[in-house]
């Protein structure tokens, strides 16, 4: 990069400008990413940290999609998929977003129903008691042997569990299944125990094996990732934040792309010149696409370090989560689709006829 | 080695016809001499030399250093621009300098475009620009260099990796008539040292008294008989 080097020192206010540029995309797409992915948290932690693999939900309107607001599932449904061959265990889990109210204030939270002694709650839970998440008693303001009243039904505080499991941006909070269905079952007919879903954990169940089992009990069963759709709340969301990221990256390649191609334009006597000198088609892609690189990476690098630094000091209040995937995803995104930008634009270097373009400098 | 030209003609689309720039050239130059080659604007000198640097292929022709077949109008541009970068040195009409290098750098840069330290030229680059009077330059840039220091710097480029071919366009466009003189006979005094065949383009013939001979162009064509010069 021995003429490149020399030309972003000496155009320096152009590549500042288009550095800035950059920057800023970066930091935009980093935000956006981590705000998603803290927004999902939200939404979806209660289901994604459950100690299950797949999650059994009850179709109530056929070709409707799995939905937690939806789905009822029987006792007789559990018990089936406990007999199939391949499940571990298929344990009952209800969901149900309730008003909880401590002595001091009210708050949404999401009550999670487990049989006592479920390994899906974080902790043990007895009838009569209910299993405070970090959010849930943050936002009630109560701890341990307080009361409150889910629903109507008043439950004492057994603990608070070290998790922050949420749902539907409301904080979890866990209770027996016996409890949890005077809160929370809808519309249960008959005298039938429900609950919302099937949780299973599966060992050497093929997908057909369950496939099957849906059919006949008229299921629909989904991995632990994938039921995050079924949460109302982060399927909206979702697509739309990552709709935006998509178009941050697009267009960050075009920006990308319309400067290098402006800038090869503007320097294609130079380029007859380095031609005409002797410099092969590859030589001067080598210096172009390099010069493009350190742009990049140099921006991308400066706006995501902005980006994770701006987050962490970001109130607690503001859903951002930084993980790689959140910075280093993003950012390998907008570096890979600015040298494709970048590479179209430099590619007409190839078509420059130094003899013609010489003649025309 | 040698320089030959031999039947070379180049032809530019020009609307519907064509126009005969090089008009079945056929020219030799020595390893070691320079050849001056006069004539009035637009008689093709230019095109001639854009030919003999393979810039641009001839429509007919051959363009031969010693006995090896160099140039033809079938030689693929990444071939010419090979040769070019290895055996020909060149200077253009207007120096062509690179904007954001330094005097030094510009002959540097022909080192990096061989695959080299640029710094394992210097000592010979710094011997070149010393040689045309620029050596105190050599840190600044073409925008902060007078015209007839761009063209002795583009000079000093042309020569720094040892060509077997000098091919240079109107070098004294930009001087009086004595720097014009001395800077002839600089680059034929060069390449004698180098053994380069040199093929050197002016306007001015009262500035070619060192050139070893003169040929005339005119509408494409090489006038008969060409005159020498006394060396
Ligand atoms: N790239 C080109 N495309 C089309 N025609 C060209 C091109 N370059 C030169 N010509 C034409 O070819 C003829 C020869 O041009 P050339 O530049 O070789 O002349 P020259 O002898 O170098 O003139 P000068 O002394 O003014 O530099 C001219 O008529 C010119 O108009
Ligand atoms: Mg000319």
């Amino acid at each position: 990069m021995f003429v490149a080097l020399r030309d972003l020192k000496n155009a320096r206010g152009r590549f500042v400008l288009m550095s800035v540029v950059i920057v800023l995309i970066t930091f935009l797409v980093t935000f956006l990413a981590s705000l998603t992915e803290g927004l999902a948290r939200e939404s979806t932690s209660a289901v994604t940290e459950l100690p299950a693999d797949r999650l059994v939900f009850s179709m109530p309107a056929p070709g409707d999609s799995p939905a937690f607001t939806a789905s009822q599932v029987t006792a007789g449904v559990w018990e089936e998929w406990a007999q199939l061959p391949g499940v571990q265990t298929a344990e009952p889990l209800g969901v149900a977003t309730t008003r909880a109210e401590s002595a001091g204030t009210t708050a949404s939270v999401t009550t999670l129903g487990v049989i006592p002694g479920s390994a899906l709650a974080p902790q043990r839970v007895t009838p009569g008691t209910v299993l405070l998440s970090t959010g849930a008693a943050e936002d009630l303001r109560i701890g341990t042997g307080e009361t409150v009243t889910l629903g109507g039904r008043e439950l004492t505080v057994a603990a608070v569990a070290d998790s922050d499991a949420s749902f539907a941006h409301t904080p979890a909070v866990w209770t027996s299944l016996e409890d949890w269905q005077a809160i929370g079952a809808r519309g249960a007919d008959g005298d039938e125990p429900v609950a919302t879903v099937v949780a299973l954990t599966t060992s050497g169940a093929s997908d057909a094996d369950l496939a099957a089992a849906d059919n006949e009990n008229g299921t629909t069963t989904l991995t632990r990732a994938d039921a995050r759709s079924a949460v109302s709340s982060f399927a909206g969301e979702n697509t739309s934040l990552t709709t935006m990221q998509a178009f941050l990256l697009v267009i960050s390649a075009l920006v990308v792309g319309a400067f290098f191609s402006v800038w090869t334009i503007s320097r294609s006597g130079e380029i007859a010149v380095l031609k005409a000198l002797g410099a092969s088609t590859a030589y001067l892609l080598r210096d172009a696409l390099g010069q493009a690189a350190l742009l990049l990476v140099g921006g991308v690098a400066l706006g995501t370090g902005l980006a994770a630094g701006g987050a962490a000091l970001l109130p607690g209040t503001v859903p951002v989560a930084l993980t790689a995937g959140t910075t280093l995803v993003p950012a390998a995104g907008l570096i890979v689709l600015g040298l494709l930008g970048a590479g179209v634009s430099v590619a007409r270097i190839t078509g420059i006829d130094p003899h013609a373009a010489l003649a025309a400098r | 080695m040698d320089l030959h030209l031999e039947h070379l003609t180049l032809t530019y689309p020009d609307g519907e016809s064509s126009l005969t720039a090089v008009d079945d050239v056929d020219l030799t130059v020595p390893a070691g001499s320079t050849t001056a080659l006069l004539g009035p604007s637009g008689s093709g000198k230019s095109s001639l030399l854009a030919v003999a640097a393979g810039l641009t292929a001839p429509d007919h022709g051959v363009v031969r250093f010693g006995g090896e077949q160099v140039f033809t109008s079938a030689t693929p541009a990444a071939r010419a621009t090979r040769e070019r970068l290895n055996r020909i040195g060149m200077v253009f009409q207007s120096p062509q300098l690179l904007g954001s290098l330094t005097a030094l750098e510009q002959l540097e840069l022909h080192a990096h475009l061989r695959g080299r330290r640029p710094a394992s030229v210097r000592s010979r680059a710094l011997e070149l620009l010393a040689a045309v009077g620029v050596a105190d330059h050599r840190h600044k840039r073409p925008a902060q260099l007078s015209g007839g220091q761009r063209q002795r710097v583009a000079i000093a480029r042309a020569l720094v990796g040892r060509p077997e071919v000098l091919l240079v366009d109107e070098p004294t466009s930009a001087l009086d008539h004595e720097r014009g003189t001395q800077v002839v006979e600089l680059i034929t005094q060069l390449a004698r040292e180098l053994g380069a065949a040199t093929l050197l383009v002016s306007h001015d013939a009262s500035t070619l008294t060192t050139a070893d001979r003169t040929v005339r162009m005119r509408d494409g064509r090489i006038e008969e008989p060409a005159g020498t010069v006394a060396a």
